[in-house]
Formats: C-alpha cells, sequence, structure tokens
C-alpha cells in the first residue's frame, strides 16, 4: 500500500512534465522547426532550433570523443592496475566529488581557465561538457570492468596473454556493452546541461559550425533563451525545442537500457 | 612437435635449450595404458594389480622438478617444501582434502599464482632444467609453453572458432588458422559436434562441450604441458568419462598435471599421484599444505607408506 503509494508519488511529477511538454510543445514542432534555424526577433514566429541543435550536436560530439577514451583509460588503471594505490584511489576521491559538483561551477572553471583567453565558442562549451561527463564515464566503466568474471582473465593468461592483450581483447570487448551503457547515459547528461554552456558556448541566433571565436547555440541554450522572454512565439518555440531535447534523451536513455539487458541476456 | 619451443627464455640461455632438447628428443613413447582399466564400473577405486605394469612413466628426464617449494599469500604460508618430478608424456594426479594446496601447486607450474596480489613462492620449479623462477623469465613466455584448463569451463563469450583461434592469434600465429583449429579441435574430440558451427558463440555449447573446447584452445598454443585444475568437477559423469577419454589420447603428446577431489578420478586416470595434506600449527591455528607422498598411483592406492594417505585413499576421511 505504501510503496504503492510511494510509486504514485514518484511518477506524477514525471508524468505531468511529459504531458506539459508534449502538449505545449507538439503545437509549434513541424518540419520547420527542426530544419531551419531561430529567426533574429523572438516576436517572429516560425523557424526553428537547427541551430540550436547543431550546436549540441558539435559538442556533445566533441566531448564525448575526449571524455569517453580518458575515460574508459581511467576506469581500466583504476580496476586492473591501480586497484587500491594512492593514486587510484584519489582518483576515485575526485570522480565521485566530481559527479556531485554543480555542473555550472564547471562552465565558471571553463571560463576562467580558457573564455577569458580564447572567448566563447563550442570548444570551450565541449570542454565544460567533456569535464562533466568523464567522471560518469569513469564510474560506470569501473563498474563493468570489475564485472568481467576472472575466469576470462584467467583463462587468456593461460593461454600466454599478456597484460594488455588479456585488457584489449578480452576485458574490454567482454565489458563493451556495460560501458556504452554508461557513456549514452554520459551522453544524455551533457545533452541537457544548460549552466555551463552559458558561460562557455554563450549561445547564438545562427547557423553556425565553427569552434572557437564565435558563440553557438545549444538544445538547452535556446530554451532557456526562449522560455524567458515575452513574446508568445519564443515561449512556443522554447515549448518545441522542450519536446525536441526530451525526444533525444529518451532516445538515448532507452537505447542505453536495451543495449545493457541484452548484454546480460547473453552471459 | 617442435623442440625449439620448448625453451622459455627466447634469449641465449644454452643451458636450459640443451637440457630441453635432450629431455623431449628420446623417442621413446610409452603409451601401453589402458585407459577403461580402472574406469570399468568397478566401485573400489584401489587399482588392480595388473593396471600397475600398465602405468609405468616413462623414466625420461622429467618435464618439471619442484624443488623445496613453499607459497605464501602475504604472510601466510599455504604450501610447504613440496618436492616432485612431473615425467613427460605421463598424467601426475594431485589429490588431498578441500584446502590442502592443491590448486595453489598446480597454479605454480604455469605462474598463474602471480595474478593473485600477495602470492610469493620460494624454492624453484625447473622446467627442463631452468628455473621458470629465475630471474629474466618472463611469466607470459613461461604460459605459452605450459598451457591451462580450469575448473569452471570459460570460453570466452566470442565464437567456438574465435576461442579456438585466440591464442595463436596473441601469439602471432603465421599459419593457416582454419587448420589449426580443426586440428585442435579434432585433437580435442570436438570437431565432429562443431564443425558445422564454428561461428556460433562458444557460450551456447553444453558444459562438457565448453570444457573441450577450453582444452581445444590450450592444444591449440601447442603447449609441452597441460596443466588442469579439477577439470571435470562441473561436469556430469558422462562427460567426465570423455574427458578423461581424452586425456588418455592426449598423454600420448603432453605431459599432463590434473588436480581432482575425486579419488577414483585420480585411479583410474593417472600414472602417477602426488598426496597433499594440511598440516595445522597447534598453537597460532595456522593451517598450509605439505606433499605427503608422492608415487606410482598404483602404490599410492595399493602401498601407501603414508599413514595418511592410507587413511585417505580408503575413505576414512576427507
Amino acid at each position: 500500500m505504501l510503496i504503492s503509494l510511494g510509486v504514485v508519488i514518484t511518477l506524477v511529477p514525471v508524468a505531468m512534465i511529459l504531458y506539459q511538454i508534449t502538449s505545449k510543445g507538439l503545437g509549434t514542432m513541424s518540419w520547420e522547426f527542426l530544419t531551419s534555424s531561430m529567426p533574429l526577433s523572438f516576436r517572429r514566429e516560425g523557424g526553428g532550433f537547427l541551430n540550436a541543435l547543431v550546436g549540441t550536436a558539435i559538442m556533445v560530439g566533441l566531448a564525448t570523443v575526449v571524455s569517453v577514451p580518458l575515460g574508459v583509460l581511467a576506469a581500466v588503471y583504476l580496476v586492473e592496475y591501480g586497484q587500491r594505490n594512492w593514486l587510484a584511489r584519489l582518483i576515485r576521491f575526485f570522480s565521485d566529488v566530481m559527479t556531485g559538483v554543480p555542473s555550472v561551477f564547471v562552465g565558471l572553471f571553463v571560463y576562467t581557465a580558457l573564455v577569458i583567453e580564447f572567448g566563447f565558442g563550442a570548444l570551450m562549451g565541449a570542454a565544460s561538457l567533456a569535464i562533466i561527463m568523464m567522471p560518469i564515464i569513469v564510474r560506470s566503466t569501473e563498474e563493468m570492468l570489475k564485472l568481467v568474471p576472472g575466469e576470462l582473465k584467467d583463462a587468456s593468461y593461460g593461454l600466454g596473454a599478456a597484460k594488455w592483450q588479456t585488457i584489449t581483447k578480452v576485458v574490454l570487448p567482454s565489458a563493451a556493452p556495460g560501458i556504452a551503457t554508461g557513456v549514452m547515459l554520459a551522453v544524455a547528461r551533457a545533452a541537457g546541461e544548460t549552466a555551463p554552456l552559458i558561460l562557455t558556448a554563450l549561445g547564438s541566433y545562427q547557423l553556425t559550425a565553427k569552434l572557437w571565436d564565435q558563440p553557438i547555440s545549444a538544445l538547452t541554450l535556446a530554451i532557456f533563451d526562449g522560455a524567458r522572454n515575452p513574446f508568445a512565439a519564443g515561449q512556443a518555440r522554447a515549448w518545441a525545442g522542450a519536446l525536441e531535447l526530451l525526444i533525444i534523451v529518451l532516445v538515448f536513455t532507452i537505447v542505453a537500457r536495451v543495449v545493457a539487458s541484452r548484454s546480460r541476456l547473453k552471459r | 612437435m617442435k623442440s625449439e619451443n620448448r625453451t622459455i627464455s627466447t634469449g641465449a640461455t644454452g643451458l636450459a635449450g640443451a637440457t630441453g632438447l635432450a629431455g623431449v628428443a628420446s623417442p621413446v613413447s610409452v603409451s601401453t595404458d589402458a585407459p577403461d582399466g580402472g574406469g570399468s564400473g568397478s566401485s573400489t577405486f584401489v587399482a588392480t594389480p595388473d593396471q600397475v605394469a600398465a602405468s609405468q612413466c616413462p623414466q625420461e628426464q622429467p618435464v618439471f622438478s619442484v624443488r623445496d617449494l613453499s607459497v605464501y599469500y602475504g604472510k601466510n604460508l599455504a604450501l610447504k617444501g613440496v618436492t616432485m618430478d612431473i615425467r613427460p608424456r605421463c598424467i601426475t594426479a594431485i589429490i588431498g582434502p578441500s584446502g590442502c594446496g592443491k590448486s595453489t601447486l598446480i597454479r605454480c607450474f604455469n605462474r598463474m599464482n602471480e595474478l593473485i596480489p600477495g602470492a610469493r613462492v620460494e624454492g624453484e620449479i625447473l622446467y627442463h632444467g631452468e628455473n621458470i623462477y629465475g630471474p629474466g623469465i618472463d611469466p607470459v613466455m613461461v604460459r605459452r609453453h605450459i598451457g591451462m584448463v580450469f575448473q569452471k569451463p570459460n570460453p570466452f563469450p566470442k565464437s567456438i572458432y574465435e576461442n579456438v583461434a585466440f591464442g595463436a592469434r596473441i601469439n602471432g600465429y603465421k599459419g593457416d588458422m582454419d587448420e589449426l583449429v580443426e586440428r585442435s579441435l579434432r585433437r580435442a574430440a570436438l570437431w565432429d559436434e562443431v564443425k558445422n558451427q564454428l561461428k556460433k558463440s562458444a557460450l551456447d555449447l553444453s558444459g562438457g562441450q565448453q570444457q573441450r573446447l577450453c582444452i581445444a584452445r590450450a592444444i591449440a598454443v601447442e603447449p609441452d604441458v597441460i596443466l588442469m585444475d579439477e577439470p571435470a568437477s562441473a561436469l556430469d559423469p558422462i562427460a567426465t568419462v570423455r574427458i578423461e577419454d581424452l586425456m588418455q589420447e592426449l598423454k600420448q603428446d603432453y605431459s599432463i598435471v590434473i588436480v581432482t577431489h575425486n579419488m577414483q578420478q585420480a585411479a583410474r586416470v593417472s600414472d602417477e599421484t602426488a598426496f597433499l595434506y594440511t598440516e595445522v600449527d597447534e598453537e597460532t591455528a595456522a593451517r598450509w599444505g605439505i606433499l605427503v607422498e608422492f608415487g606410482p598411483t598404483s602404490r599410492i592406492f595399493t602401498k601407501p607408506k603414508d599413514k595418511r594417505t592410507e587413511d585417505y585413499v580408503s575413505g576414512r576421511f576427507g
């Protein structure tokens, strides 16, 4: 009884958010919205968030390219080499702290470290997203690597495989579906970040693929911008943008879950 | 069999190469043993007299000479002062009650113990005269010469083909891989069952087939010795018999060391038997394994010299 009540209380806000975003966003959502960029004035109707979508894709993509190899390597170090030594403890401690740090601080850090020197741009935004993604990838990959059965490693060593061969040919392939799940959850998280991008990418009305020297938009930034202006057309676009982002994040999360459950069945 | 494979260090250590060759080059291949002799449904595990003659090992240079071997896990002594010889083309069984260090001992032969943090070995194991724990010996090279089959079948989550090819690939094998896979699977008596499904996941095989696949995988590296750590303990009786028959086949080319819980199995398959037992320090309650008795299987099971061996093989404990 109490448990079902808990379930209901948890699900009500989720259902309300989904309903609100879908009902208010669907009206403005159209092919035009997906394929054109923002009009230069908020007052004007029409146009869409293509520039924001491109910005999100570029920045999340770059952040993924940087954070996945680094994060996976760090996790391999933690599980296969460091185990309990001081460096491994340090990495684990900071990863845990970093997952809890409010993301606006990450934005502030990149702002002072890079933006003041080099200006707003996609690279700076990607840097802040990479910092946010890294600890998630490290910890989720670490858990997946720990799940690789010791018997498989023994089999590999028993056949005369060196440690690096065992890691690249047995451990990582066995853990790959789980690692992919963690990566996709990290991607979903990064795609939904707003605060650090305000301080690093700034936002823009123009469609651009330039990586530096020019502010760039992101879905979250465009939603934020549209939502806080007083004009109905801009607000409507923000709702549609929210729906677009929701679907993207949802797809990533669902794919992650499917991949994870598939791999579990295989074992 | 290529005898130049036999030395571990790739450097110019002539000593090991010479003794290694001497040990292998002898053409004597004694395989007059009767595989079904011991296992023919007799409920007693005491070997019959006609087996005594049949299971004599070729008295050649030993493959392994264990000299005063002790193993520690951290500060704890796990195995104390083991000295024994492993003869070529011969099955050596290691028996004893649980926790007496059987697995610890067999894992010393290919330096697998080092993968356990804190494990330390004293004494030496001479492989064709060369100490595998000597300075400059790469444990990876040791393991390429000495294959291992584990208690639980542990195929990789890859195809049957890739499982067998794994060892050859990491060793940079240049020959015909299809041929090697087929030969290894045939040798492990698995080819006929899987020849039409080589691309299928190895995890779809039955437990017994998986274990034979693991044996094929070990053979594919063309080792000199195959270590088997309770290879049949997770299998049903029929699969167990198949593994035992296979061991008799394999001993014509390989030296086999097997750890077993099952005394009947040791009596059925092995030529020589080592009996390990646990010693307890009365004051500290510390426990460690010792080698109590080592000799031809027939003698260990019929005329054991030590009281503890006699009690164990006659089923009084353990």
